[in-house]
């Protein structure tokens, strides 16, 4: 194993083994980049042979206009802001709130018992079908696009971070009983963090989830960010501005996973 | 002699839904200062339960437990923190009764140092083997300064040869810091090479079927050189027997 500061000398055969690895990886990447350039190619190609009509397909080239005109307008970056910034606060509420009444869960079994039908009915419940009802207790503004956010990952994350509560090691938490631990030393010491994989684990569901809710969320207050700029799109036909924003979307998206992943690694370093 | 730990009559009784279980129906019997003990029966008899008694997490339906003195549990695998470094696993009983300071610090490294892991302070637990794990979770149970340790198998999960060493290499260590211990173990041999006294119990319901003092003369009283005794088979085919009876 090479392990950052010891240097070992290898056997032919296991430096070819690396380097058998190593291309393998290398072949894949060079397929997964070019699957996206001779389909974004084909797109081009096909709109201009008009194959496909560009007013409903839109077309790569006429995607980068799009943007150059929203930045050059300065609407691209508020736009993506606000969708950004509603992702993250319902994302980071419904986290929070989430590990919050699971360890409520955790610690009083009674509570949880009484709350078990409601949370499987809420649980099963399409959170979107809540929408208007947000919109008209909270009012038409982001506190009910984030609300929406928060709404529809609450469940899932109380629900996984619960199921990996439950499953920390009895004998685990006999041993802090041994030396005498109370409950909240039993928490701290080993139920929070051997809990951390499923908090983990629901923060890339959470991901995702909070995305869905912020769209809806936008789709129904229909005043600013991506969402919005969608539905606006769709509406007046402007199917260029629609693939514009969803290109955006799907790359911010993917960013903020790859940042849950980062964390992941760097709070689980004793794997 | 001090008495250390006194079962008198003790009773317990499991309740589930599907109904009673009566674990253990008459157990009695006494610890000295410094003594080493051995509690062997067939499985389910309730072993588990005795040292649970002892340490206060159950309580008896029926009878009285007196323990004289701060009590050290070491369970059936080591069950280390993989979250946290060997050190930090180490002072984790310390942590949990406020007592870190600068003395019982000391103290720690002083037996991570006798035992041979203090270039492993800083590791997590998955870098080292199954009998450091066990050594180290052996110091985690002294670091409170017991003055009772009770052993729950601690050795089964443990591979053959590994067994024999850390059993002898523990109880070196117990009897060195001149700690009295209770062993649980379903294994004849290594209760009769570690022990000053065996007890024997049924099966479930539990009670005392016999307690052998166990006399062995060997030039150095160890688990490993003592397993050569000539008195060692005949214990040793006495509980076979005790136990085969009752299976």
């Amino acid at each position: 194993m090479y392990n950052g500061s010891q240097k070992i000398n290898y056997s032919q055969e296991h430096l070819k083994f690396l380097k058998k690895v190593q291309r393998e990886r290398l072949i894949i990447r060079i397929c997964q980049i070019s699957i996206l350039i001779i389909f974004l190619l084909l797109w081009e190609w096909a709109a201009n042979l008009r194959l496909i009509d560009p007013f409903i397909t839109s077309q790569p080239s006429r995607i980068l206009k799009t943007l150059a005109l929203l930045y050059r307008e300065g609407i691209l970056f508020k736009h993506t802001m606000v969708t950004v910034i509603e992702t993250v606060i319902g994302f980071l509420s419904g986290t929070l709130l989430g590990i919050l009444i699971a360890i409520i869960f955790w610690w009083s079994d009674f509570i949880y018992r009484i709350s078990e039908p409601y949370l499987v009915v809420l649980n099963s419940l399409p959170k979107i079908a809540l929408g208007p009802i947000l919109i008209v207790w909270i009012g038409n503004g982001q506190p009910a696009i984030i609300v929406m956010a928060l709404v529809i990952s609450i469940i899932v994350t109380i629900l996984t971070i619960l199921t990996g509560f439950m499953e920390v090691d009895e004998d685990k938490i006999k041993l802090l009983k041994t030396f005498g631990a109370t409950k909240f030393q039993i928490l701290t010491k080993v139920v929070l963090p051997s809990g951390i994989p499923s908090i983990i684990s629901a923060l890339k569901i959470n991901i995702g989830l909070s995305w869905v809710g912020v769209i809806v969320g936008e789709f129904l207050v229909a005043r600013e960010g991506l969402g919005y700029l969608i539905i606006y799109g769709g509406q007046v036909f402007k199917l260029d501005l629609v693939m514009t924003s969803i290109i955006i979307l799907s790359i911010i998206a993917y960013l903020m996973y790859i940042a849950v992943l980062y964390i992941e690694k760097y709070i689980v370093k004793w794997n | 002699m001090d008495v250390m730990v006194e079962l008198k009559q003790i009773g317990v009784i499991y309740h589930t839904l599907e109904g009673e279980i009566e674990a253990v129906k008459d157990v009695s019997f006494s610890v000295e200062k410094g003594e080493f003990i051995s509690i062997i029966g067939p499985s389910g008899c309730g072993k588990s339960t005795i040292l649970s008694l002892i340490s206060g997490l159950i309580k008896p339906s029926r009878g009285t437990v007196n323990v004289n003195g701060k009590i050290g549990y070491m369970l059936q695998k080591d069950y280390l923190f993989e979250w946290r470094t060997i050190y930090k696993n180490v002072i984790i009983g310390l942590e949990v009764q406020h007592m870190i300071n600068s003395e019982t610090e000391k103290r720690i490294l002083k037996l991570m140092e006798n035992y041979g892991l203090i270039d492993f302070k800083d590791f997590y637990p998955r870098q080292l083997s199954g009998g450091m794990r066990q050594r180290a979770a052996l110091i985690r149970t002294l670091a409170i300064d017991p003055d009772i340790l009770l052993l729950d198998e601690p050795f089964s999960s443990l591979d053959y040869q590994t067994k024999l060493l850390i059993s002898d290499e523990i109880w070196s260590i117990i009897k060195k810091e001149g700690k009295t211990a209770i062993l649980v173990t379903h294994d004849i041999a290594e209760a009769i090479s570690m022990s000053d006294k065996i007890i024997v119990l049924s099966k479930r319901p539990a009670v005392v079927k016999n307690i052998y003092k166990i006399e062995l003369t060997c030039e150095e009283r160890t688990p490993i050189k003592c397993r050569r005794a000539p008195e060692f088979r005949e214990y040793f085919n006495s509980i076979w027997k005790e136990l085969e009876v009752h299976v």
